[in-house]
């Protein structure tokens, strides 16, 4: 069995290319070279929600996901990282990016270190991260890290004072994305990587013990 | 093997012209396809039991009572028997009331329910329902087959004294199954008992019915009552049928699209793929169906759904007579053969069976419980029970 850890990167971005891909691959290249840095060797799955977006619905009617999209549930629920980045619609995250945590094990995520991403059009959207990501991924029990990282078309543009070069690569922006990157590749490290899939009937009590004798 | 056919008795409008059956009519449709279900030689009728429109199956002793009549050889089962809201002392009485009017021509199938607000109507949570099933089916089996029970537990009164009547026909309670889609405890409760296990994948991708039929062979195993392969295991199964498959495919799109359940959702062909649902010709029904043996082990009983989503009366009865006429005898040879070993069973236990085998093992019962009872009180006398 792989000792490598697993970093899944879900990106819920709707249009290609998309910005909020675009910051999602940041973000994992952020964590991978600090994960390198310390020796700890990591490969990475990317979920892009939008190939997935008609499954999706499906699960939800269905109780189950199949296919292609059973293989994305699968690189979540055993990611020993997780890279989560949704545009900003309507005040909140997209409602695919819910709709795919809707359709996850509610416990999939319990202790997974996880980064938050956004994109907007605006930075008026960037605590969207604060008051509707965070508390999503705190009720799936997840281990999300202090830094998220908002980017508005501003950042990609890069501004003056960041002295950028226009795709985001410098300034600020890529100052954060830095930073989030070494707290969940730190988060990753502590954790022991998670292996496959443990058997889902290990943990079926014996009959004895549901009659109580 | 056995084959059979299982009613969830939706009261749902016919998309292809807007009518919808009433009641009454859809309670004697399903009556219909029983009887028609025994002429054409299907092995197995079950309903459901349901307290919620659009259901109408809220009494399946009494309709099944009345099938036993009517019917010569099928065996009348359910899918399922609520045995969380259920008061196991009715359920006692009352299938043991149908195994002696059917002259044992009757299993029947537990199940938990899954609708929330069912269960308070019955006074019930549903957030009790692995317990509440772990404790009814305790009780019941020790109604059954204790003469006088002491009783005391966490969801009904207890009982002193309580004997349920009539008896088992011959002393022998009815051969009992659960069904469980994705709750392992209902797995482990079957193999703790040696009873069956149905799985009922009609909406599940075979993997998932994989696993759980393995966990239920394991534990089986593991409590004593045979080898993994001996154990009961039946399949639930969807097909709409015609002897030409595009011709199969465009009858029954129109119902599929909008179905209870699965419609608005999942293309046919995408479903298709991915549930044991199949639409198209006998044979690509035999071809899919007798790959099953192969993901689970050879199994004793595959029941199919044909009745629901608004199909009319007419068109399930065509399907039953094509089912059995075209499906079911190569289907049956060919799974057969594929049967691992000779003590693995071939059907389910029958109620003969099941008395000889008692008999055998020196478990016998008594078939009426009365000495020593007071005919006007219908209490014991001190000291009689010994």
């Amino acid at each position: 069995m792989s000792t490598d850890r697993l970093l899944t990167v879900v990106t819920a971005g709707l249009s290609q290319p998309s910005s909020t891909r675009l910051l999602a691959d940041r973000l994992a290249t952020a964590t991978t070279d600090e994960l390198q840095l310390a020796g700890l060797p990591v490969r990475v799955e990317v979920v892009e929600l939008r190939d997935h977006a008609h499954a999706i619905v499906d699960a939800m009617l269905t109780g189950f996901a199949s296919g292609d999209l059973a293989e994305a549930v699968q690189h979540v629920e055993q990611a020993d990282g997780l890279v989560a980045v949704t545009p900003v619609f309507t005040a909140s995250y997209s409602g695919l990016f819910k709709s795919f945590a809707d359709i996850l094990d509610p416990a999939a995520l319990t202790g997974v270190p996880v980064l938050l991403g956004a994109t907007g059009g605006t930075e008026r959207h960037t605590l969207a991260l604060e008051y509707a990501l965070r508390p999503l991924l705190a009720y799936l029990h997840a281990d999300v890290v202090p830094t998220s990282v908002f980017a508005a078309t501003a950042d990609w543009a890069g501004g003056p004072a960041d002295g950028a070069r226009g795709d985001g690569s410098t300034g600020a922006l890529a100052q954060r994305i830095a930073r989030a990157g070494r707290e969940l590749a730190t988060a990753m490290g502590r954790r022991e990587p998670r292996g496959e899939q443990p058997d889902p009937f290990a943990d079926a009590p014996s009959f004895s013990d549901l009659l109580g004798r | 093997m056995q084959f059979g056919i299982f009613s969830v008795s939706d009261v749902t409008p016919d998309p292809t012209t807007g009518r919808t059956p009433d009641d009454t009519e859809r309670v004697r449709s399903m009556l219909t396809i029983a009887q028609h279900a025994d002429a054409a030689g299907l092995d197995v009728f079950a309903t459901g039991e349901h307290h919620n429109p659009p259901f109408v199956a809220s009494s399946p002793t009494t309709m099944l009572g009345y099938l036993a009549g009517v019917t010569k050889n099928i065996t009348l089962s359910t899918a399922t028997t609520l045995i969380t809201t259920n008061d196991p002392v009715r359920l006692a009485e009352e299938y043991a009331m149908l195994q002696v009017i059917s002259e044992g021509r009757m299993d029947l199938m537990m199940g938990r329910g899954n609708t929330g607000p069912v269960y308070p109507w019955f006074g019930q949570d549903i957030r009790n329902g692995i317990p509440l099933a772990v404790e009814n089916y305790a009780l019941l089996r020790r109604l059954w087959t204790e003469d006088v029970v002491d009783w005391e537990g966490t969801f009904r009164t207890p009982l002193q004294g309580f004997t349920a009547t009539p008896r088992p026909l011959d002393g022998i309670p009815p051969f009992v199954w659960h069904g469980s889609i994705r709750s392992p405890e209902i797995a482990e409760q079957a193999a703790y008992y040696g009873d069956g296990f149905l799985h009922n994948n009609i909406f599940w991708p075979m993997h998932h019915t994989r696993q759980m039929v393995r966990f239920y062979r394991q534990r089986y195993e593991h409590h004593g009552h045979g080898r993994a392969d001996q154990a009961i295991v039946g399949l639930g199964g969807q097909v709409f049928l015609h002897r030409n498959s595009q011709e199969a495919v465009r009858q029954f799109r129109p119902y599929f699209d909008v179905a209870p359940v699965y419609g608005h959702g999942p293309s046919l062909e995408d479903f298709s793929a991915q549930t044991p649902l199949t639409v198209g010709s006998p044979q690509q029904v035999i071809d899919r169906y007798a790959s099953f043996v192969d993901d689970v082990g050879y199994y004793q009983r595959q029941m199919f759904l044909i009745d629901h989503a608004g199909l009319p009366l007419k068109t399930v009865l065509e399907q039953i007579d094509l089912l059995a006429g075209e499906v079911v005898p190569e289907l049956r040879k060919i799974v057969e053969a594929k049967r691992p070993a000779a003590d693995v069973p071939l059907n389910p236990p029958t109620h003969a069976e099941r008395v000889t085998a008692a008999r055998a093992a020196g478990r016998t019962a008594a078939t009426h419980v009365g000495d020593g009872v007071d005919d006007v009180t219908g209490t014991l006398a001190e000291g009689a029970r010994a």
